[in-house]
């Protein structure tokens, strides 16, 4: 499961663009810090750890369902 | 079956680095390899001024700030009185490579024990995007206005390659511009650790990393500038392998 | 039992028996035996030695062997010191134990290697910026060089400063017979601050760096500046008296140039001048209660110093209050004793024109 701590987000778009699978969006919500945080389709999203790789803020968390 | 992910816990708190900046990431691996290597209770950074030394609030370690430009000069005295401890300097090219050059190169000269990275990102961060001795051809900055001309503000240094001269026991350039690299990057950070407490002597890693702000880039455009220009200028790759002296 | 040893090497050996384990320098006249010795003693005694590339990178491997709790030295002479003040600032706002030692010599930039003491100034008035105050011991023979060092490396761990020793290129060359202290063993794990790894009382790791950022609310740090160099001020003050019960005509000098003044006294009092002296031994803080004393009772100061146009003279005008200050600035010689007894002789008569 792909946990995203959207209060950590500063929307730099390095996850939406290295998605390999185009899962990650930036959402409409906009965070405590004014950016629109990223967002997952969790439909498309296969856990490979790509968007954990390239943040720079540690948003992303894959835990074992 | 996915692999768990998650931020390690010596990360604490929330960066103060700006959008798309590479230090996060840079740092992050660093923590990574600490805490894979069991030694977050038994390591010492030394932060640089600038940019870098924001991993005070972020990175939960023993961490000392040095004077400008002498992160490498402190840095090795701690590794000579506490030789069984991880030290490494977390530095920009600014800093490393710029007002302490001759800290780098001579700590590099003496094989001081401890690990260098040195985070490249082509200006002055902190103080607002000024040329600095990693500025490409051409880049403009607030100090090159119309862009560095190596006519009258010389070529671009290249630390790693002087570092090079002396016989050290792993240097290594990486860079964070997109996953592959990320994950290559972390491997010379890890060799570059492993090699200090094992065989020890110098070591360093050098890591291109993106300043979208500083750049007037998008991140996104920062990461492509890096695949683009930058990299061909200063290529990617081991200089000597680790643990072999 | 006494040896006799030489200003320099008995500074550096009496630094060894202090606990000092970490030593980085470069060469410059008239300091260079201090690293010559140790380059050949502290090895062989379980310390570090390090020749580094300039007195920049000298300083602040010092620090960093300072926050891991290590005795550490290092000593320069005037155009190597002038170097060390960023270091020294650095470590004042990180509040970390240091001996620095300058053995002066005489002139401004390159100068030249004579002695001299033309460092008061950046060692007493805080040569780096921010305006930060160093505890300052100035030794007058060779065996304060050993006593004082001593001294140094307790009050920087005491008070959490760095410490300089100011001597000069008469003590540091010349040889007298010492006596030296009991060696001390150093533990560099008995302060809870020093950097060894973060523990379970420093979930975060300790944070070496100016302490106005993490260990002060922003509004009790001057407050926590004030008082920490308030403390000092009145507690480390270190002076000798000479003669001062009934003096009229107060010498202060300080160092090699006080020697010359004591002769100077003795002189003086055999013609049945009321004269006396004054010697500072902490420059800063600068002996104020000794001058609180002699304030009321003396009819003129005269500062001896081996220097152009006189430096700690701005000091005793300043502590001096109201009672004239006549300055003898002896330049690139030993202060002459004669000369004193004539300046003495005209602040009596009149004719020495004063300074403040």
């Amino acid at each position: 499961m792909l946990i995203i701590e959207k209060t950590k987000c500063k929307a730099c778009g390095y996850c939406v663009s290295a998605c390999p699978k185009e899962a990650l969006f930036l959402g409409d919500e906009v965070n405590e810090k004014g950016y629109k945080a990223v967002a997952v389709d969790p439909e498309k999203c296969v856990e490979c750890g790509t968007c954990y790789t390239v943040c720079p803020d540690t948003v992303f968390t894959i835990k074992e369902a | 079956m996915a692999a768990e992910r998650k931020a390690p816990s010596t990360i604490y708190g929330v960066n103060s680095f700006c959008p798309g900046c590479g230090h996060g990431i840079v740092i992050r691996l660093i923590a990574e390899v600490v805490e894979e290597m069991g030694l977050a209770e038994n390591a010492i950074g030394v932060l640089a001024v600038g940019c870098s030394c924001l991993t005070n609030r972020y990175l939960a370690l023993d961490l000392m700030q040095a004077a400008h430009g002498r992160a490498a000069a402190s840095a090795g005295a701690i590794k000579r009185c506490r030789p069984e401890k991880l030290i490494f300097t977390y530095q920009g090219d600014g800093d490393a490579a710029s007002i302490g050059i001759a800290e780098t190169l001579y700590s590099a000269q003496r094989n001081e024990g401890f690990t260098q990275i040195i985070v490249n990102n082509g200006v002055y961060g902190m103080t607002g995007g000024q040329m600095s001795p990693t500025t490409l051809v051409g880049q403009k900055t607030t100090t090159s206005v119309q862009g560095r001309d190596p006519e009258v503000m010389g070529m671009p240094l290249k630390i790693s390659e002087l570092i090079s001269s002396f016989d050290v026991a792993y240097l290594a350039r990486g860079s964070v511009h997109n996953a592959a690299s990320i994950r290559k990057t972390k491997k010379y950070i890890q060799k570059a650790f492993e090699t200090q407490m094992n065989q020890g002597g110098y070591t360093c890693v050098e890591v291109i990393s993106p300043c979208p702000t500083n750049w007037h880039l998008t991140p996104l455009q920062a990461v492509d500038r890096i695949e683009k220009e930058v990299l061909a200028y200063y290529p990617l790759g081991e200089f000597c392998e680790g643990g072999v002296r | 039992m006494k040896k006799l040893m030489k200003g320099n090497n008995a500074l550096a050996e009496a630094a060894i028996l202090a606990g000092c384990r970490f030593f980085a320098g470069y060469p410059i006249t008239p300091q260079t035996e201090i690293l010559e010795y140790l380059a050949k003693h502290l090895p062989k005694r379980g310390g570090h030695f390090v020749q580094t590339e300039s007195e920049l990178a000298g300083i602040n491997m010092v620090m960093g062997a300072a926050a891991t709790g290590f005795r550490a030295m290092t000593s320069s002479a005037g155009p190597g010191f002038s170097l060390k003040q960023e270091g020294i600032s650095y470590l004042c706002s990180m509040e970390l134990p240091a001996v620095i030692v300058d053995v002066m010599r005489y002139g401004i930039g390159l100068g030249n290697i004579v002695l001299g003491q033309g460092d008061y100034f950046q060692a007493v008035k805080g040569g780096g910026h921010g305006g930060y105050k160093v505890p300052v011991y100035a030794p007058s023979s060779v065996q304060e060089n050993v006593d004082y060092i001593t001294m140094a490396f307790d009050t920087a761990e005491a008070y959490r400063t760095p410490v300089i020793l100011l001597s000069d290129g008469a003590i540091g060359q010349m040889a007298e017979s010492v006596e030296l202290p009991e060696a001390k063993e150093h533990d560099p794990d008995k302060y809870d601050w020093t950097l060894k790894g973060r523990d379970a009382a420093h979930p975060t790791g300790r944070k070496m760096t100016d302490r106005i950022y993490y260990d002060f609310a922003y509004s009790e740090y001057d407050p926590h500046i004030r008082e920490r160099y308030s403390k000092m001020e009145e507690e480390l003050q270190m002076w000798e008296e000479i003669e001062l019960a009934d003096a009229e005509v107060v010498l202060v000098s300080y160092g090699i140039s006080s020697r010359v003044c004591k002769e100077a006294v003795k002189l003086a009092r055999k013609k049945g001048w009321k004269a006396g002296m004054i010697r500072p031994i902490t420059l800063w803080p600068f002996p104020r209660k000794a001058f609180e004393k002699t304030n009321k009772m003396a009819k003129a100061y005269l500062s001896v110093e081996m220097n152009a146009c006189g430096q700690m003279v701005e000091d005793v005008a300043l502590y001096g209050r109201s009672v004239p200050v006549y300055s003898y600035p002896s330049g690139r010689v030993i202060a002459d004793p004669e000369v004193i007894l004539q300046k003495i002789e005209g602040i009596f008569q009149g004719t020495e024109k004063e300074v403040f």
